[in-house]
């Protein structure tokens, strides 16, 4: 009899799990995935199929959490800052859904690379007053073969030359880009004439049938959806690829409790759970590998007393979302095809203007992220932004904020600050009885300051694109918003979430190592975005699925991934 | 017949709805919509086996394949408790009461339609939307059940015919069909 239930045991089947469970797999290892939500992503008999349970419907996968979680049943609290008192809000904080996939099944994947320069912007800029931004411990030229092995996996349809500030490529992407929406064309166009450079967003959706998986067919119930004919690739195509070698176990509705450590304290053994009817039971294994994603590891992290407890928790960053927005006189059918289909990266290199702004504000640089050519889509959610009574049903035709609105979303870089973080609150509780993770984050000035620089200058694109009405917005809000207002809850709406079990190479300022494993405890692995030592201006999926095959791999005693760089 | 709301009940929520979302040129309101059995679906969900709270998939028929809306998808234990709190409230049970009693839908709607008044039906459409102002929360919680309603999926008992989607020329769920490439990218 074996002495150990599996060589891997995985918390979490979002993307950052999924891509371990196909590395260690396919390397002959047998995993264990135990996964808190339900199962509605794929069949876990063969030929694990799609279960048919996502479907076009706002009311149920927006509104009635059916992908989870139910803020009811998993609350979260947050609070701006100790000042606040133990929280301002309970429920909804940046939840993921909780389910078989993750955030995977929500995401529309935009899935950009990160630049050479986001792996050591400490050294290239210098530090910013308030902020411990650092080194990753990894540069690009090291991560560029992971993150083609990712767009391979995963699926992605790009242009591989149409960004001129993309870092260098070994190779093209797997799919050509999808249909361009119309706002977005339009957006774009003028973008350009502004002097800004947008081209086609790499996107995780399939442009053409690929690995077995339909081309998209553009139904537009993408952000916030799970995809019906599964054409987004994450993690559907990984979670799949496990399954078929045999050696995977995937169980849904098996919620973790805690990394149990044997005697020496210095090596975990396994991991223990609670079941569907909160039985717990116990699943050895060699190794532990953490992808519960950067909210939930940390929580994992902090109730199991491992992790540098100086630093778990800390660091914790979203993006701050610039939202400019622009009402135009014509109907743009956004609800047709895919949530964004184009980006520009300019905030993401400062011109003059954007520098001399910085400068002004007594900040030494400012650091952006990429704008997301958009619109809205669902009606549900537009009516209830619409007021009731007599203007409603008129407004609702002329649909404002629905099919006349064109957005630009930037997701601007946040600077990394000790002082916010994830740690457990002291009263609330799951529906486990497990304490509630609270989150305590304020804005650094940088992101605030770098906000009102571009909201101005995003709103100018539409206004010259033939929006009659601009206006803009953020998340959080910026300061001035939040005190005028009384807004039921400060917290940030995104949904990247990082930096909470930084990697380091000095164990005394991070929780992992240069390969995701814990200083003090290193067979556990962290395979998610807890890692990021910053969170730069670009979504972080892609950047979490490179960097777990990267931590997989090694695990699995397998030779890194190399590529040549094109003369 | 209404599952969960009495006829009068059923008849001021309607009433209400048409407050909220009133009929425009030839486009239905609220009432016409079916806002109320929509409303009426949501308190009486656990009357039905499954539920009515998460319709089916992949897909409605309306764009082709076979329908599947209609069959209400289960929910796992953890999921009714959530549920079965938010709409008939906690009622002193230990596992619905973690961090506090909740009240629940259903007595949010029994309270507030009682406190607009018996004769709420008969009064005038300013007199109504006077005792309405007066119940704020119960204003914004109806308000939000009332757009839902009027633009969800016609399977959870609004949007009758379909009326509040054409009205507002979007075509609801269109999987396994989709858009056309075309369709996406033209400005038609
Ligand atoms: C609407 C939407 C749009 C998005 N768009 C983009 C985008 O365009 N580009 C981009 O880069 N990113 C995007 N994201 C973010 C993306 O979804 C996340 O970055 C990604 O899902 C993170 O992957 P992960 O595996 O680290 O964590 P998750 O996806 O959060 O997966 C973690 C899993 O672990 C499970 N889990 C947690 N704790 C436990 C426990 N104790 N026991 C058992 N299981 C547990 C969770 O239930 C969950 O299923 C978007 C997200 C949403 C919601
Ligand atoms: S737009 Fe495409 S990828 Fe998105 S849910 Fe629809 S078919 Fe799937």
């Amino acid at each position: 009899m074996p002495d150990r239930d599996c060589d891997a045991v995985i918390v979490g089947t979002g993307p950052a799990g999924a891509t371990v469970a196909e590395v260690l797999t396919a390397a002959g290892w047998s995993v264990v995935m135990l996964e808190k939500g339900r199962n509605h992503l794929l069949s876990l008999d063969a030929p694990f199929g799609p279960m048919g349970h996502v479907s076009n419907d706002e009311l149920k996968m927006h509104h009635r959490h059916f992908l989870g979680p139910d803020p009811w049943l998993e609350p979260r609290t947050f609070r701006r800052d100790e000042s606040d008192g133990d929280r301002l809000h309970v429920g909804e904080v940046n939840n993921l859904p909780s389910t078989v996939g993750g955030g995977g099944m929500h995401a529309d994947g935009k899935l950009p690379r990160f630049r050479e320069n986001d792996f050591h912007a400490a050294s290239e800029h210098g530090p910013i007053e308030g902020a411990e931004l650092v080194d990753w411990p990894v540069d690009y030229d090291e991560i560029e073969p992971y993150y083609a092995e990712a767009e391979r996996v995963v699926g992605v349809a790009g242009d591989a030359g149409a960004n001129p500030f993309a870092a260098w490529r070994s190779g093209p992407y797997p799919m050509p880009p999808g249909a361009d929406m119309f706002c977005a064309v339009l957006t774009s166009e003028v973008a350009t004439k502004h002097g800004f450079h947008p081209y086609r967003a790499p996107t995780g959706v399939n442009s053409v049938e690929y690995d077995g998986r339909a081309a998209c067919n553009n139904c537009g119930f993408c952000a916030f959806f799970g995809c019906p004919i599964e054409a987004k690739g994450d993690p559907v195509a990984p979670l799949r690829h496990a399954l078929r070698t045999g050696l995977c176990d995937i169980r849904p509705e098996s919620y973790v409790t805690e990394v149990l450590l044997d005697g020496t304290g210095r090596k975990a053994r396994g991991v223990r759970y609670l079941d569907v009817n909160g039985e717990a039971h116990e699943v050895s294994a060699r190794h532990v590998v953490l992808g519960a994603g950067a909210f939930e590891t940390p929580r994992l992290l902090l109730r199991s007393e491992i992790g540098n407890p100086d630093v778990v928790g800390r660091f914790l960053m979203y993006h701050f979302q610039t939202f400019a927005l622009g009402i135009f006189p014509f109907r743009l059918h956004a609800h047709r095809g895919r949530a964004v289909t184009h980006l520009h990266d300019d905030p993401i290199v400062p011109d003059d203007l954007a520098l001399a702004a910085a400068r002004d504000a007594g900040l030494p640089w400012f650091r952006g992220g990429i704008v997301e050519h958009g619109g809205a889509s669902h009606p549900i959610s537009e009516a209830i932004h619409l007021p009731p009574g007599p203007e409603h049903t008129r407004l609702m035709l002329a649909s404002p904020m629905r099919d006349r609105m064109a957005a630009f979303t930037m997701q601007g870089e946040d600077m990394p600050q000790a002082t916010n973080r994830i740690d457990l609150d002291p009263h609330v509780v799951d529906a486990w009885g497990i304490p509630a993770g609270r989150v305590t984050y304020s804005s650094h000035r940088h992101e605030v300051e770098c906000s009102r620089h571009w909201a101005p200058r995003l709103e100018a694109v539409l206004r010259d694109a033939g929006a009659t009405h601009t206006f803009s917005a953020t998340s959080p809000p910026l300061p001035e918003h939040a005190a005028r207002r009384r807004m039921p809850n400060l917290s940030p709406i995104s949904r990247h979430v990082m930096g909470t079990a930084r990697m380091g190479s000095d164990p005394a300022t991070s929780v992992c190592d240069p390969w995701q494993r814990l200083h003090d405890v290193d067979n556990v692995v962290v395979a998610d975005s807890s890692v990021f030592p910053t969170s730069t201006g670009y979504g972080p999926t892609l950047t979490i699925v490179a960097l777990a095959i990267r931590a997989a791999r090694a695990l699995a005693g397998l030779e890194p991934l190399r590529s040549v760089r094109p003369a | 017949m209404p599952v969960w709301l009495t006829e009068h009940e059923h008849a001021v929520v309607a009433a209400v709805a048409d407050r909220l979302i009133p009929p425009y040129d030839e486009h239905p309101g609220g009432a016409a919509l079916g806002v109320a059995d929509y409303i009426d679906g949501l308190l009486g969900a656990f009357e039905v086996d499954p539920p009515r709270i998460w319709a089916g998939g992949p897909f409605s028929g309306r764009a082709g394949g076979e329908s599947s809306f209609d069959q209400f998808m289960t929910l796992s234990p953890l999921e009714e408790l959530a549920w079965r709190t938010r709409i008939e409230g906690s009622k002193g049970m230990v596992e619905r009461e973690r961090n506090g009693d909740v009240i629940g839908f259903q007595q949010q709607y029994r309270e507030g339609i009682a406190a607009l008044g018996r004769d709420f039906l008969d009064v005038t459409p300013e007199e109504q939307d006077t005792r309405l102002r007066a119940q704020r929360e119960f204003k914004r919680l109806l308000y939000a059940h009332a757009c839902e309603g009027a633009y969800a999926a016609p399977e959870y008992g609004g949007n009758r015919s379909l009326a509040g989607w054409t009205a507002i020329q979007f075509g609801g769920d269109v999987q396994p069909r989709g858009y056309t490439d075309e369709e996406v990218t033209g400005r038609e």
